[in-house]
């Protein structure tokens, strides 16, 4: 039986001190935040987390940043939050910058059996810095290494009892592939909905790759709201 | 005189090929679509996992599952559809998006971008822009020609860290086009009212022009 009451519940005996959490989501779309939120209370220290950002200040992983749980990101982006900003500057908080593309592929790859691939991203910058470099059909190529995570925390919008998941619009982002690389892979979602009720060609996480549910908590929140003004008819 | 951001916007516009599918960045290039003719039929990617971006909702018809690369609220199209992460990056490494329009910080005469940090001053991140510049088919970049203090910002050498090498093909600055070159950066077209002596006086990387082709 994959569904549990609580988040304290679905995490309980997964959880410990130095251990590297990969998190679905964009920015503040698509994160599983009832996980997080559990992750505050639980106390764990010494946290390496990949994930493409790392929330806003309180808010998401944010909340990990003021209560000092992480030791390192592996993130693409983190110019949303004055306090990462200040740790890392401060030397608190390390983070291997990871081009998004990249750490996308890398959690893909985590959960496909791949232990690492040749990119041309990032050849001549920084990020290949102490990585092999190899040349395929004329072209320099970069290996970068596959994620495996301890743990996977995932957002979907719909859930059965067997883990077949469903995403909601952009909120699918990164939590296919997080979830793919985590050796136990947790998801909250919106509805858990009986066996049966999800298409099986529409699919798309299948429940392979998830081993605990639980109902999300957590309200859903707009980073830059943008509108357009309706125009008004004669 | 020189472009405004509204006009290197519509001049970036030119760029855009009927039916391909392109990535834009954050900055002026986001008002690109703007300027675009409404049968062209370009479909927009954002690299967060969505083809074919809407304009921003109607006020209280924003959703937080609906976001663009920028984290603004969007609206879909009847041609949308949406992707994970690595599906996404797929298209962009594979070569399927033709183009992106991108900022940038400094670009160099051999096309090298410098767009994402600042050491020491900006610590955000690359994003999704090295995979951009390495993967899509052509890089245009726009870009004020130079800084606030008036420093040129299109150089021999880049001089903050790089975003890609060799990657930009072509740049729309205030004063004019540009194309990459194996010898330097050719004038393809000037703003009205400029001239080639003051894109050269504003420029530290070398320039050439098409009528004479000769190194200035």
């Amino acid at each position: 039986m994959k569904v549990f009451a609580t988040a304290q519940e679905a995490l309980s005996g997964l959880l410990a001190d130095g251990m590297l959490i990969a998190a679905g989501g964009f920015g503040l779309c698509g994160i599983p935040e009832t996980l997080i939120d559990c992750l505050v209370e639980s106390g764990i220290r010494n946290l390496t987390i990949a994930s493409n950002n790392c929330g806003v200040d309180d808010v998401g992983l944010g909340r990990l940043l003021t209560t000092r749980q992480i030791r390192k990101m592996i993130s693409s982006y983190v110019g949303e939050n004055a306090e990462f900003m200040r740790q890392y500057l401060s030397g608190e908080i390390e983070i291997e910058f990871t081009p998004q593309g990249t750490l996308a592929e890398r959690m893909r790859a985590g959960g496909a059996g791949i232990a690492g691939f040749y990119t041309r991203t990032g050849v001549g910058t920084e990020v290949a810095v102490g990585k092999e470099h190899k040349d395929f059909d004329g072209r320099t190529h970069i290996l970068e290494r596959a994620i495996v995570a301890d743990l996977a925390i995932v957002k979907a919008w719909k859930v059965d009892p067997s883990g077949n998941a469903v995403f909601r619009k952009t909120a699918r982002n990164f939590n296919p592939p997080a979830a793919m690389c985590g050796k136990v892979c947790v998801l909250e979602a919106e509805e858990i909905v009986p066996l049966g009720a999800l298409d099986p060609d529409e699919v798309h996480l299948p429940g392979v790759y998830v081993h605990r549910i639980v109902q999300s908590r957590a309200e859903k929140r707009i980073e830059q709201r943008t509108v357009r003004v309706r125009e008004v008819g004669p | 005189m020189s472009w405004t951001r509204q006009q290197m916007a519509a001049r970036a516009a030119r760029e855009l090929q009927p039916g391909s599918y392109v990535n834009l960045g954050i900055g002026i290039p986001t008002l690109v679509p703007n300027f675009m003719p409404a049968d062209f039929n370009v479909t927009f990617q954002s690299e967060n996992g969505m083809l074919g971006i809407g304009p921003f909702p109607f006020e209280g018809e924003e959703d937080a599952d609906l976001i663009n690369a920028g984290k603004q609220t969007v609206s879909e199209l009847p041609h949308s559809c949406y992707f994970d992460s690595a599906t996404s990056f797929a298209m962009i490494r594979g070569g399927k998006i033709a183009m992106a329009i991108l900022g940038a910080m400094e670009v160099s005469e051999t096309g090298d971008l410098a767009n994402w940090t600042v050491p020491g001053k900006l610590v955000k991140g690359m994003g999704g822009a090295m995979d951009l510049v390495a993967g899509v088919g052509r890089v245009v970049v726009v870009m004020e020609h130079c800084s606030k203090d008036g420093s040129p910002k299109l150089l021999k050498r880049c001089r903050l860290p790089l975003t890609g090498q060799s990657v930009v093909d072509r740049i729309i600055t205030d004063l004019g086009v540009f194309d990459v070159t194996g010898e330097g950066l050719l004038i393809v077209e000037c703003a009205p009212g400029v001239d080639a002596q003051q894109i050269l006086e504003r420029t530290d990387a070398a320039v050439l022009q098409a009528t004479s082709a000769a190194v200035l």
